[in-house]
């Protein structure tokens, strides 16, 4: 991919996170939008490890709750500002990633998804019972990240909801900008070339084991850092955000976007997000309607929404 | 691409906005519960009763002569829906006033929007943390999980029950009311030997159940819990032998549970339950008869089916809700809140609400009813 | 020591339900390297479909039969319309794929029936046998010979019959299953239809211990997933032995540890028996094709 494309990229990105808050009628689309700009992040993250390094995880939501929970312990228990939180979160769960990564990435397929399934549960379940220090499975309150208020205190008043849009959409463009550049990094091709087949890339001198092992860890921060912005935005946090269900909404919304495509899987993110949305009027069948939209997806267009169709847009052209 | 499709999926939203805010002279009234999900046992009853009872409402020619339109959401128990479609309430649909928040966590994430926008809030859920300390717009109509504790450490210490084992199940409901009991359980002069838990999916207790029943001491068994677990635990104590009673708690005081468990396993079971589960039973000079009795035949007809206490939560809620908009005779959310505050005296389901602005629950021990399953129903101990 | 029986009995009543959903994934994942995480769907309908045609007044034994007939159709038609038409997606889009499917079935099941959970009687009474101190349910030992039953089925069906052999073929190599005449097609209707149809057997057999409501499914699912993982997917070896050790795994944490942490020991465990053995305990070695 030419440089070129990765700026038309992040420019159609900036430009949609800028334009769109014009034709928000209410307030409360400001929240959803913040809300997919996390999810997006985190589902980046996943771009990497699973679109790049061809490898699955069923359980990175429990890099999710150990970023929301930082920000929720952090401030509570040691007295850190919630924005120092953000980047403890980050780095234990870097470091999480490094220690388990090693033997976990050794298995494949379904071995790898049963393996961080387990490790995702291992995190909601230490999340839920150890009551004493995180609340248990009806939550803990969250420190506000105090931003806004020196931004009042500056003279520039916004409502909670723009600043969560602004600030999760700035992230979200710092994370795309960041995994479009490893796309075409050194590191990012080397990636790339595990996805074929991981004896070919060990024949031509890849370190197989490390490479994915770079993917996971990356891929960690990712969901860490997405945790921690929603645990911030919504000033209170619950284990369900590292549960088995978050997990597979995460990788959901990348494959059904397109998992290999940094605006497909922002986009799958944004799907997801607004379905339950829209279908309040239908709640009743919202499952119904959800399942067959993973169906289909998958049946009539492989790749996700975005690469299948912007391939069959090329084809047409040419 | 994503533009249009982004943009398709808004103008629906704003399609769909504009018709729930079509009509004019009409209260806007929000809802947000747990009607699917892993609190749909929670969530579903009261769904539907807060759409029966205002339907209801509206036949009846609505309140001060105003229809109330209700907007109603299921957030799936997920905390985080559950805050989305507050602010949607309270941004977009602009209701006046919100009831929900089946599970704490739900409520807990409701609570903060109503908060910060000054818009009322009656929530459907258990812990004391919702009200204590007190907030000003938000209410709760069950009665805390604490409650339940005393009422059942109460009966035990009258019946010279000095030390019991706990089996508790992992979801918010059991977790959250194991920690309160334990908190309760020394004013009580009542010590807990044995803290067992349980997952909520999980299909045999027997082990735990066991190390209860080998612990020195153990005069009784108390499981705080609600869905499947607690009908498991109260058939797998049947199969062990025990010969020690077993208390169980409000989270399953309905008929279906003892379908569930089984009469020869539940007979002997004691709980906390309120007056919905024993309409029938009720004096009919009992304040709560009326009240009781009108709105469990409404739902039968309707639904075909018994209304859960959960059900009942739900019922008061409305019910509070649409005294004080009576009383504060304007949609100003402000207005009604502080009518909500002054209520005195209401007769719900679960019990007599009186609101103070130190007490924002508004229902003492005596609402709970101490009942026992026997051959021939239930039996009111108290 | 009564108390050691108590929680064998225990572990295995569990480790059976795991075994019985865990050797449901086995066929599929034979005929066509698909792990189907519809299957515990196909567990609750076995359930549900029992309960609303038990309560519709059909005698029980009847319903049941009409269940596990009912979930096998159920099973074919989600072949014929979600899998074959995906033929080649990659694995992270055929578990989307089988997760949509298992989210679809779980929204019309709470459509049809309904939200509140469900239990219909024990076949053989409820009264404890008692043995040495310790008792069991006469429905356990439905579940554990049930379990027994599918999984000597299974050996037999793979080793004995052609169509078994023809189903293993299929998952070797399709073309060349092709080749020498097996109607790939057919393996793979056959396949799901009898996935569909243990699970909803196991279904039938657990609900009056477990009951069931319409979300039950996924608890079971992914229990039996890791089950099977952990015994080796697509032996049926494998699912029984995996199942039962998940079982008593999870009962000895509870009887012996902690009650809390009985789910978190049993998937340490599973780990860790992923790190030293990575196709699981009696999983086949494969290397991969270039």
């Amino acid at each position: 991919m030419e440089a070129r494309r990765k700026w038309i990229q992040l420019a159609v990105l900036a430009a949609l996170i800028a334009v769109l808050p014009f034709f928000f009628p209410s307030g409360y689309y400001y929240r959803v939008g913040a809300l997919i700009f996390v999810n997006g992040l985190s589902v980046i993250g996943l771009v990497i490890l699973i679109g790049y390094a061809g490898q699955i995880s069923l359980g990175h939501a429990g890099f999710a709750g150990i970023g929301a929970y930082a920000c929720a312990l952090g401030p509570q228990h040691l007295g850190l500002h919630p924005g120092l939180a953000l980047i403890l979160g980050a780095v234990i769960s870097g470091l999480l990633a490094l220690l388990i990564g090693r033997p976990i990435l050794r298995l494949k397929g379904y071995y790898l998804a049963v393996a961080t399934l387990g490790f995702g549960i291992l995190v909601s379940m230490l999340l839920t019972n150890e009551r004493a220090l995180t609340g248990g499975p009806d939550g803990i309150s969250v420190e506000d990240l105090g931003l806004r208020a020196l931004l009042r205190d500056l003279g520039w008043r916004i409502s909670g909801g723009e600043f969560w849009y602004g600030a999760s959409g700035i992230a979200l463009l710092v994370g795309a900008w960041l995994a479009l550049n490893l796309f075409d990094s050194p590191t990012g091709r080397a990636m790339r070339s595990l996805h074929g087949s991981e004896v070919a890339a060990s024949t031509v001198g890849i370190d197989v084991a490390r490479q994915k092992l770079r993917a996971f860890v990356i891929s960690a921060v990712y969901a860490s850092v997405a945790g921690s912005l929603l645990a911030l935005q919504n000033g209170f946090i619950t284990p369900d955000v590292a549960g088995f269900m978050h997990s597979i909404e995460m990788v959901t919304m990348a494959v059904l976007g397109g998992v290999g495509s940094v605006l497909g899987a922002t986009l799958g993110a944004a799907i997801l997000t607004l379905l339950p949305q829209v279908l309040t009027v239908f709640a009743e069948y919202e499952q119904l309607v959800l399942g067959a939209v993973m169906i289909l997806v998958m049946i009539f267009l492989p790749q996700g929404l975005l690469p299948s169709i912007a391939r069959r847009l090329r084809g047409r052209g040419e | 691409m994503m533009k249009t499709m982004t943009s398709t999926a808004l103008a629906s939203l704003v399609a769909l906005g504009a018709l729930s805010g079509a009509a004019q002279a009409e209260i806007r009234l929000g809802a947000s519960v747990s009607a699917s999900g892993p609190a749909a046992f929670l969530g579903d009853p009261e769904a539907k009763t807060i759409e029966m009872m205002i339907e209801e409402i509206n036949a009846a020619g609505g309140v001060n002569g105003e229809e109330i339109a209700l907007t109603l959401y299921d957030d799936g128990g997920d905390p985080n829906k559950a805050r989305t479609f507050a602010t949607r309430l309270v941004e977009d649909d602009e209701v006046v006033a919100i009831i929900g928040g089946s599970t704490t966590g739900t409520t807990m994430s409701i609570l903060d929007v109503a908060e910060d926008e000054g818009i009322p809030f009656i929530s459907l859920a258990g812990a004391i943390s919702i009200v204590d300390p007190v907030r000003e717009y938000v209410f709760k109509t069950p009665h805390t999980d604490r409650m339940a504790c005393q009422k059942i450490f109460t009966d035990m210490q009258a019946q010279g029950i000095a030390s019991i084992g706990m089996i508790s199940g992992t979801d918010g409901f059991g977790a959250s009311m194991q920690a309160q009991c334990k908190e309760v359980a020394g004013e009580f002069g009542i010590e807990i030997l044995a803290d067992e838990t349980y997952g909520p999916q999980d299909a045999d207790m027997t082990p735990q159940l066991t190390r209860i029943r080998d612990t020195d001491g153990v005069q009784a068994v108390l499981n705080p819990g609600f869905g499947q677990g607690p009908a498991i635990v109260t058939r797998n104590v049947a199969q062990l032998g025990f010969e020690i009673p077993l208390y169980q708690s409000h989270g399953v005081a309905s008929n279906a549970f003892v379908e569930l468990a089984g009469l020869d396993a539940a007979e002997g079971v004691r709980l906390p339950g309120t007056a919905l589960l024993i309409g029938d039973l009720l004096a009919e000079d009992d304040p709560q008869y009326k009240v009781v009795n009108d709105y469990i035949a409404a739902y039968q007809a309707k639904y075909d089916q018994e209304p859960s206490t959960f059900a009942g939560y739900a019922h008061d809620a409305v019910a509070l809700m649409v005294d004080a908009i009576t009383r504060a005779g304007s949609t100003d959310p402000a207005a009604i809140r502080d009518a909500i505050e002054a209520t005195s005296g209401l007769v719900g389901t679960t019990g007599i609400y009186t609101f103070s602005p130190e007490d924002h629950l508004g229902l003492d021990l005596s609402a709970f009813r101490m009942l026992e399953i026997t051959g021939e129903g239930w039996k009111q101990l108290d | 020591m009564d108390a050691l029986l108590q929680f064998i009995f225990s572990g295995v009543t569990v480790g059976a339900v795991y075994a019985l959903v865990a050797l449901g994934f086995t066929i599929i994942y034979n005929a066509s390297d698909v792990v189907n995480f519809a299957q515990g769907e196909f567990v609750m309908l076995g359930g549900m479909i029992t309960v609303f045609a038990h309560q519709a007044g059909l005698p029980l034994p009847l319903a049941a039969l009409l269940a596990i007939l009912a979930t096998a159709a159920i099973g074919v038609a989600l072949n014929k319309l979600a899998i074959e038409p995906a033929r080649g997606a990659p694995v992270v889009s055929l578990i989307i794929i089988t997760i949509g499917a298992s989210i679809l079935i779980r929204g019309a099941a709470q459509l049809i029936f309904d939200k509140q959970l469900h239990r219909f009687p024990a076949f053989s009474g409820d009264d404890p046998i008692r043995v040495m101190g310790a008792t069991i349910l006469p429905q356990s030992l439905w579940v554990i010979g049930g379990a027994l039953v599918v999984f000597f089925g299974l050996w037999l069906f793979f080793t004995r019959t052609l169509t078994g052999k023809a189903v293993l073929a299929t998952a070797n190599n399709r073309v060349a299953a092709q080749l020498v005449g097996i109607n790939t097609s057919w393996v793979m209707t056959l396949s799901f239809g009898l996935s569909a149809a243990i699970g909803a057997l196991a279904g039938v057999l657990v609900t009056p211990i477990t009951l069931v409501a319409y979300d039950v499914g996924v608890g079971l699912a992914l229990k039996g997933f890791a089950a099977a993982m952990l015994g080796g997917m697509g032996n049926p070896k494998g699912a029984l032995v995996g199942g039962l050790a998940l079982g008593l795994l999870e009962a000895m944490t509870a009887g012996y540890l902690s009650s809390q942490y009985k789910d978190a020991v049993a998937f340490i465990v599973i780990l860790a028996v992923l790190f030293v053995m990575p196709q699981g305990i009696f999983g086949k070695k494969s290397t991969e094709r270039v």
